[in-house]
């Protein structure tokens, strides 16, 4: 049977993607776990999260995944939520400056930062919260059946940054076009949370289980 | 086009039940918070808000089962309030599957106590819920305990607090508009949504749709909050969209 392995350590809502990808599983087993081997062993690999950057990377470093994802993310389909995301990067701007895992290059930035230097944006909330477009910018499998600018459910307050225009699939207008998504290989990483974007989010699930890491 | 304005109903649920009375003429157990929030999944509302209600502490576990169960059948944002207290509290609900907590009286009695919650689970999930009072003429006051006891606090100067202390939404409520079905205090919920640079969520008093695109349009509210005109089945949340959308604010469609 083939799994699916939710990475669990500690931040935050991670009974809600599994139960998403429960929803949505059909043949596939979703497995709750922070365990390397089990990781390891899965066919696939979610990295959920959210909070603050710090702490997330703390855990996974401490928990000894952090080489793991660096594993996974070479052989199989992963998909990063949120935090997720923002983990692969190089680092962030939150709490002053903290070190991510370095696997896609970028940088996260708070809307704040940014918003301040566009004239008009003034009333524009941060946290950014709630349904926004998500505008895909490539053709990718992980798209299939999702209309161009479907609504996806936001929260954050940090947006990813500086990230070569070659791994943006996806973008969102909040004041400026963010970085919504990103693809590499099998990399499949999104800054809203599909556990929580009802149709749109679980069809995007969806062809998280059938995709097979390629573009 | 950009972000949409939110639609969230509101239950009251009171030892695992929905009270207040859901009338849903086609709905086995209105009663039951689960088919009550698969309802509301199925008519588009954007959120969910669960305010639990029950006096005697010793029933707080049953609304985690709630969430639970809720949180594996709708896959829209919740957030749970009432009896939220210690860090504990909110770890619970979030593990249960909530998406954010309400903190009313305990950040009143406690203000650090949101600091201490942003800092631990992030900005993101907790939203502080005012009951405000007007006392003058635009001037406001925190009442807890139902709206009964006064707190000499100003709302405004207090919702600036929260957001500074890391609340990442506020959940403003007018005591005095509560109930009465005459449209959310707009001239309160300006005053707040303007002063803070987090989202803020309009409550209390709506009896039409033009009052929930009023709280957009006028109250500068970034999400309206409604729980009797849903309830009794006197509009759907599609009808709510279709009238504020009317009106020119972006709304979430249902499809995919």
């Amino acid at each position: 049977m083939a799994t699916v392995a939710v990475i669990d350590y500690g931040m935050g809502n991670i009974r809600s993607v599994s139960k998403a990808l429960e929803h949505v599983s059909g043949e596939t087993k979703v497995i709750v776990t922070r365990e390397a081997e089990a990781v390891l062993r899965a066919d696939r690999v979610v990295l959920p999260g959210v909070g603050a950057l710090q702490d997330c990377v703390s855990e996974l470093k401490r928990l000894g995944l952090d080489d793991v994802i660096r594993e996974t993310v070479r052989n199989k389909p992963f998909m990063g939520i949120c935090l997720g995301m923002q983990a692969l990067l190089d680092s962030s701007a939150e709490n002053g400056g903290t070190e991510a895992l370095g696997i896609i290059p970028g940088e996260t930035r708070h809307f704040a930062d940014q918003l301040k230097t566009i004239p008009g944006t003034k009333t524009l909330k941060v946290p950014h919260m709630g349904w926004n477009q998500v505008h895909q910018s490539t053709a990718h499998p992980m798209w299939q059946g999702i209309k161009q600018n479907s609504r996806f459910y936001f929260v954050h307050s940090y947006y990813v940054d500086f990230v070569d225009d070659s791994v943006v699939s996806a973008t969102t207008p909040y004041g400026f076009d963010f970085t919504s998504v990103i693809a590499q290989e099998n990399i499949f990483a999104v800054q809203f949370h599909p556990e929580k974007s009802q149709h749109a989010g679980l069809a995007l699930l969806a062809n998280f289980l059938s995709w097979d890491g390629s573009n | 086009m950009s972000l949409a304005k939110r639609i969230i109903p509101c239950l009251d649920v009171d030892d695992g039940r929905v009270v207040k009375g859901v009338q849903f003429v086609d709905i086995l157990d209105a009663g039951d918070p689960v088919e009550v929030a698969r309802r509301y999944d199925e008519q588009g509302a954007d959120e969910l808000v669960f305010l639990d209600i029950t006096a005697s502490s010793d029933n707080r576990e049953t609304m985690v089962h709630v969430v639970e169960e809720v949180a594996s059948q709708v896959f829209i944002p919740l957030t749970v309030g009432g009896g939220i207290r210690e860090l504990s509290d909110i770890r619970r609900m979030l593990n249960a599957g909530a998406d954010k907590v309400g903190i009313n009286t305990t950040a009143v009695n406690n203000p650090e106590f949101v600091r201490q919650a942003a800092e631990r689970f992030g900005s993101q999930c907790i939203v502080v819920a005012i009951d405000a009072k007007q006392v003058g003429e635009n001037k406001w006051e925190i009442f807890t305990h139902g709206g009964r006891k006064p707190t000499g606090i100003d709302v405004v100067v207090w919702a600036k607090k929260m957001a500074d202390f890391g609340a990442g939404e506020i959940l403003l409520t007018s005591m005095d508009r509560d109930g009465t079905r005459d449209g959310y205090d707009l001239a309160l919920t300006r005053a707040i949504s303007e002063a803070v640079p987090v989202p803020v969520i309009a409550s209390g008093g709506v009896g039409t749709l033009e009052h929930l695109s009023d709280g957009v349009i006028e109250g500068k509210a970034d999400a309206v909050l409604a729980a009797s005109i849903f309830h009794f089945g006197h509009h759907t949340v599609q009808e709510a969209k279709d009238a504020m959308s009317a009106r020119g604010i972006e709304m979430r469609a249902l499809d995919v």
